[in-house]
């Protein structure tokens, strides 16, 4: 058996993360959000409909995901790119530990910056009214943790995992995920707000997935990432300068 | 005893062969591995540090597999030759998380800090470190576990020549402790200078093996080629071919000029310049046409 933990592997991904340039990206988002929360409130006062708009349709849909990118790429894809990773790897320490610790950490980071301001935004939306906050927060959090791992892979695996993982985010979950229905089904914020929808319970939060399956599909997606994400640390090649 | 064996090994990335069916055994002591720019030193010893798997062929420490084998690294410090470190750490901290995730601690770190001599500079971001001090952390990083074994890929490579001694000493040092310090270089003093025996790689294959000075004869026995233009190249060619320091005369008539082979440097050199004032011809070039290292390398591999 391994660790499922490794201190000091979270402490450089966390550094790692929240220190470089792009982690603004982890500030700018939320803040806008709240921005976008507070003059919606402003002008047109406390609306349900348009409080579960605004976070089904930029919380949820684009806010997320977006973070999920950068946490989950950011915890291990810039150490490969640049090689560092050789510093964790030459050392008695399991590959799964070391990937469930970043993913760890990729879900913390993704969870406080994508799900506290959710929750933030829906309080200055409508207060909360009719569980909107409560049930998009919940959503946020699950959503979080399938993202992470979803993107941790792809760090793990590609060199232009950001590219790539943001063209999912945006095209593939903002995009088809609100508007085609056959996407929906295979869509990360879908099978989230299947569990919005057990919360809130009315006809403002509606997800095309049944719970059941919503529940099923985020756990096979975030099993089958890490335990991939680990058998490809487990063969990672460095190439050499040649 | 800590002995790495690599057994019939070879590497390829698709088409291109990388290490060639390459059979050494490396034991205590420092050993050079000493080849041109992409001779395959550094697949070589990404395939000795487990980051690399051999396509055939196999390469273990004291009959252990390394490949997807990381308590190997209780006994194997790498020092990569790739800058990238976590350049937003400080020498001590890098240092100290190197010795955590050894299960060791501060005292570790703080021992291997003092073998390299960078104590002084330990509290600064590695990001501010010259090349010289990003190496001696480097090296701290690798020897915080007090490994047997010591895997260095170009560690001189942009060193000042303090630096450089410096970080001669000390592997000096560790070979004489009784550990296996495995370097590549290709840049031939350095090899000279620290090791012992060295293993010589050229385009993937195995060129030679063993003690420095007998390498070095070869080296400076091998024939010596000469790109010669002068104002009677025919002349000159069947003057230089009466003595026996001369092995053959080519006359390249694109180049315009005479290509010579000569087996005895010291006496070709004296010889060239007297029989050309003898027949009144005037020297205009005399290059010598192999002197770059690869030649050397690839005269070897033949030898």
């Amino acid at each position: 058996m391994f660790d499922v933990y490794n201190p000091t592997v979270a402490r450089l991904t966390y550094r790692a993360l929240l220190g470089r340039r792009r982690a603004l990206i982890l500030f700018t988002l939320p803040a806008l959000l709240l921005l976008i929360a507070g003059a919606v409130r402003g002008f047109s006062g406390a609306d349900d409909q348009i409080a579960a708009d605004v976070l089904g349709g930029f919380a949820l849909a684009t806010m997320v995901p977006l973070i999920g990118v950068i946490a989950g790429t950011g915890a291990i894809g810039p150490e490969i790119d640049d090689g560092s990773v050789v510093y964790l790897l030459a050392k008695p320490i399991k590959r799964p530990t070391i990937i469930l610790t970043k993913l760890t950490v990729a879900i913390a980071v993704t969870m406080a910056f994508s799900a506290i301001p959710t929750f933030a935004a829906g309080l200055i939306l409508n207060g909360n009214g009719q569980q909107i906050a409560v049930a998009y927060t919940v959503a946020a959090l699950v959503a979080s943790i399938a993202y992470a791992a979803l993107f941790l892979l792809l760090g793990t695996v590609s060199r232009h995992a950001v590219v790539i993982g943001l063209v999912y985010a945006l095209v593939w979950e903002t995009l088809f995920g609100s508007l085609i229905e056959g996407a929906k089904t295979l869509s990360v914020q879908q099978w989230s707000l299947a569990l919005a929808e057990d919360v809130a319970g009315g006809e403002l939060v509606s997800s095309a997935v049944g719970l059941p399956a919503a529940a099923i599909l985020l756990a096979a997606v975030t099993v089958g990432a890490t335990w991939y994400a680990s058998q490809k640390l487990r063969t990672l090649t460095l190439a050499g300068e040649e | 005893m800590t002995t790495l064996n690599i057994d019939h090994t070879s590497r390829w990335f698709g088409n291109v062969v990388a290490v060639n069916d390459i059979t050494m055994t490396i034991g205590p002591g420092v050993t050079g591995l000493l080849g041109p720019n992409g001779a395959g030193k550094s697949t070589l010893i990404n395939m000795m540090g487990g980051f690399l798997a051999p396509s055939t062929g196999t390469v273990t420490l004291d009959g252990k597999t390394i490949w997807r084998n990381e308590q190997i690294y209780r006994e194997i410090g790498i020092v990569p030759e790739r800058e990238a470190m976590y350049d937003f750490l400080t020498g001590k901290e890098f240092v100290v998380a190197n010795a955590e995730l050894h299960g060791l601690g501060k005292k570790a770190a703080q021992r291997a800090l003092a073998t390299v001599e960078m104590e002084y500079a330990e509290d600064r971001k590695i990001s501010t470190y010259s090349k010289g001090m990003r190496q001696r952390v480097k090296m701290a990083s690798a020897l915080v576990h007090d490994p047997s074994v010591l895997l260095l890929d170009e560690p001189f490579n942009g060193m000042d020549p303090r630096q450089r001694m410096h970080l001669m000493d000390l592997l000096r040092r560790m070979g004489d402790d009784g550990r296996t310090v495995l370097f590549s270089s290709h840049i031939l003093e350095e090899v000279e200078q620290l090791a012992a025996h060295i293993e010589v790689i050229v385009a993937g294959r195995h060129a030679a093996s063993g003690d420095f000075r007998r390498i070095r004869r070869l080296m400076t026995d091998r024939p010596h080629r000469y790109l010669v233009r002068s104002s009677d190249d025919r002349a000159l060619a069947a003057a230089l071919i009466a003595d026996p320091s001369t092995a053959g005369i080519e006359v390249d008539l694109a180049e315009g000029a005479l290509r010579v082979q000569a087996v005895d440097f010291a006496r070709f050199t004296e010889l060239l310049p007297k029989v050309a004032q003898e027949h009144h011809i005037r020297l205009l070039t005399v290059s010598p046409s192999d002197e770059s290292l690869e030649s050397v390398f690839s005269y070897l591999v033949a030898a």
